[in-house]
């Protein structure tokens, strides 16, 4: 997994609330077989026009979005389908994290084990940062995950840095880069131990 | 202070608690599916590991896999065909059991895992799909992952996992004359949000979910994640021990008794409390249909469309809004009445055999509406098997109903099954997302009575008018 430390990135704006994992990824995506190629579906329904076209209203075709590795998005991030797909999606097409008000568990369960950081921020700033990154495009966000803060320059005299909450286990595994396949394979004892005792 | 059900469960398989991790969580079944699973096998592979428990795995096919009666395998998409290899290959490769479409065990997973008797009250039961909340009708604790975590406890028969707070869902009374448990649930979720339920494992209780079948019980828990909980709970009562007797997996002579003298245990006690409670009047409700494009935008089907100046937030209206733009319905609009061009009945949330005699029983001697195209598609091999029995595949083919073969079909439209661009479907599956059932189409959930009448009418009507 890859780790997750310090990032500095301007932010896309995603202004829609409960956006499901079939429109970060649909169905029709999944029959991949590897984790390859995914970032090519990600938004597909707002993406492209019915005939394929890129459609310019969506703010992934917009220029002045263009290599924002942060995304900023309504609340209720990620409901629906348990698809891992959805993460993969976002990761290979070049975002590290996702700032959103509420996430659906599973998706925030499956990022954390992607390496892709999702934060959770009081509505209003939520709120706020939308307003910003669609004002002023070019706005750097630098998410710190040791320090669990979201800052951006000062601008004015509003309120530019936030804290975030997250479990303190899975904060290590992401600094360090560590899934939790080695974890668990260090139980082994009580792994068996337990399937002794409950003779099945 | 006394347990809840989900306490019990949880308490028995916690098998690690570290400081400041996670619990290790013990799973006592895997249902491993085509479409989620092949990354997980190459990460097996990469690492050279096995899998840990082959006799606590199953595997079946439902995503892909065309539904056509008489779709050879030839003739399927590449891309579901190379899915279906690779499950073959995997299973074969590591020795896990697989219900392939070529016997005749194959169908929706959640609804063969209960069909063979696998699911079984106090169990932990995972698979890479979120709808395994469905086997929490049995009183198992049961929820979807991702294909991480499907790796995971492949390698493990493991998972590392936060304790949930619990939520008692109370539905008192009894239910009226054609409101199902689908009814049910999207009531549930119009009240509590499709977000309402985040942090929480659902537990189902009070007189009108005791009454119900086991098969009305799994439709309810199957949607406990559209209204946003990891799980949803029944406790096990002898409607569920006489469900599991005598099925394939159950447990057999004394080890019988014995799991039901455990399974008896499992109930939440008198003076256990829960994080948080909802209480539902059965008696007030009436049969549901969604509007818009997540499952908790539902009304009556004797209400209206909401108008985005009733709600507060303006979030909730631009949701609302686009949502409504999208659907092609006005605010305020009634519901009862809306044109309707596809009929789907089907899904893990109401495939069953009860669900398609209760779909029968209304379309027999009537006529599918001639705008209408009408699909039947059976949960499971055994399903369909049972239905053709008792003639119900005649009774839907002569009201013009399509009958076909099991798997999740136009329920997500991964294969061929897709509704066409802005069509409506009346659909006794669980997800109105934007294109979930084919671009551009237009989903109203509802049950499968309402479902049927629905496209005998060529519109949503109130199906108590014709029972
Ligand atoms: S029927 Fe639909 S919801 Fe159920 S498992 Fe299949 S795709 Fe998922």
């Amino acid at each position: 997994m890859q780790a997750f430390t310090k990032l500095t990135s301007t932010a896309m704006p995603l202004r829609v609330e409960n956006v499901d994992t079939d429109q970060i990824i649909p169905a029709r995506y999944l029959t991949a077989v590897t984790q390859a190629g995914m970032g090519d579906g990600l938004f597909s329904w707002w993406r492209y026009n019915r005939d394929g076209s890129p459609n310019p209203d969506f703010v992934l075709n917009q220029p002045q979005f263009g290599g924002a590795e942060v995304l900023v998005a309504g609340r209720n991030f990620g409901i629906g389908s348990s698809r891992e797909h959805a993460v993969w999606a976002l990761s290979q097409y070049g975002f590290r994290a996702v700032i959103s008000s509420a996430f659906a568990d599973i998706f925030y369960n499956n990022s954390l084990k992607n390496g892709l950081l999702p934060i959770q921020l009081a509505e209003e700033s939520v709120a706020h940062l939308l307003d910003l990154v669609e004002e002023l495009p070019q706005t750097e966000i630098t998410v710190d995950l040791a320090r669990q803060t979201v800052e951006l320059p000062q601008i004015g005299g509003s309120q530019n840095s936030w804290t975030f909450e997250i479990d303190p286990f899975r904060k290590q595994c992401l600094l360090r880069g560590l899934d939790d396949l080695g974890y668990l394979l260090d139980k082994e004892e009580q792994i068996s131990a337990f399937e002794a005792a409950a003779s099945f | 202070m006394g347990k809840t059900l989900y306490e019990k469960i949880w308490d028995k398989h916690v098998i690690a608690q570290d400081e400041g991790a996670p619990a290790v969580l013990y799973i006592d079944a895997h249902l491993v599916h085509e479409v989620t699973s092949p990354q997980a096998f190459a990460m097996l592979r990469e690492r050279g590991l096995p899998v840990r428990r082959t006799d606590k795995t199953f595997a079946t096919m439902d995503h892909a896999i065309p539904t056509r009666i008489g779709a050879v395998e030839l003739d399927w998409p590449e891309d579901a065909a190379q899915q279906v290899r690779s499950l073959r290959e995997n299973c074969a490769d590591f020795g896990v059991p697989l219900f392939d479409i070529e016997g005749d065990i194959q169908g929706i997973v959640h609804v063969i895992g209960p069909e063979l008797g696998v699911t079984q009250p106090g169990m932990t039961i995972v698979c890479g799909d979120s709808h395994t909340s469905t086997h929490g009708a049995f009183g198992a604790l049961a929820f979807g992952i991702g294909t991480s975590e499907v790796g995971y406890v492949l390698a493990t028969q493991c998972l590392m996992q936060q304790k949930d707070r619990t939520f008692a869902i109370n539905v008192e009374g009894e239910l009226g004359k054609g409101v199902t448990a689908k009814d049910v649930i999207l009531a549930i979720i119009a009240k509590n949000g499709a977000a309402g339920g985040v942090g929480y494992v659902f537990e189902y209780r009070g007189e009108a979910i005791r009454a119900l079948d086991m098969s009305s019980r799994m439709t309810i828990c199957n949607m406990s994640i559209e209204g946003g909980a990891r799980a949803g709970l029944i406790a096990p009562d002898e409607t569920t021990f006489d469900y599991i007797k005598g099925r394939e997996y159950a447990p057999k002579g004394d080890d019988w008794e014995r799991a039901v003298a455990h399974w008896r245990t499992l109930h939440t006690d008198e003076d256990a409390v829960f994080d948080r409670e909802l209480t539902l009047d059965a008696t007030a409700l009436a049969p549901m249909v969604t509007y818009g494009t997540n499952p908790g935008q539902g009304v009556a089907v004797t209400g209206r469309v909401p108008k985005a100046e009733e709600l507060e937030d303006p979030a909730d209206q631009r949701s609302l809004r686009s949502a409504l733009e999208y659907m092609g319905l006005s605010e305020g609009q009634p519901i009862e009445g809306q044109h309707v061009d596809i009929v789907f009945i089907g899904s893990c949330t109401n495939s069953r055999i009860e669900d398609l005699r209760a779909a029968a029983a209304i379309a027999e001697g009537r006529r599918v509406s001639d705008h209408v195209e009408a699909l039947v598609v059976p949960g499971s091999k055994a399903v369909k098997a049972q239905a053709e029995a008792e003639g119900l595949d005649r009774i839907f083919s002569e009201a013009g109903f399509e009958w076909r073969g099991a798997g999740c079909s136009m329920c997500l439209a991964m294969n061929d099954d897709k509704a066409g661009e802005g069509k409506y479907v009346a659909s006794t599956s669980n997800r109105n997302f934007v294109g979930r059932q084919g671009p551009g189409s237009r989903s109203l959930l509802m049950s499968p009575i309402m479902a049927a009448a629905a496209a005998v009418n060529g519109r949503v009507v109130d199906v108590r008018e014709i029972l």
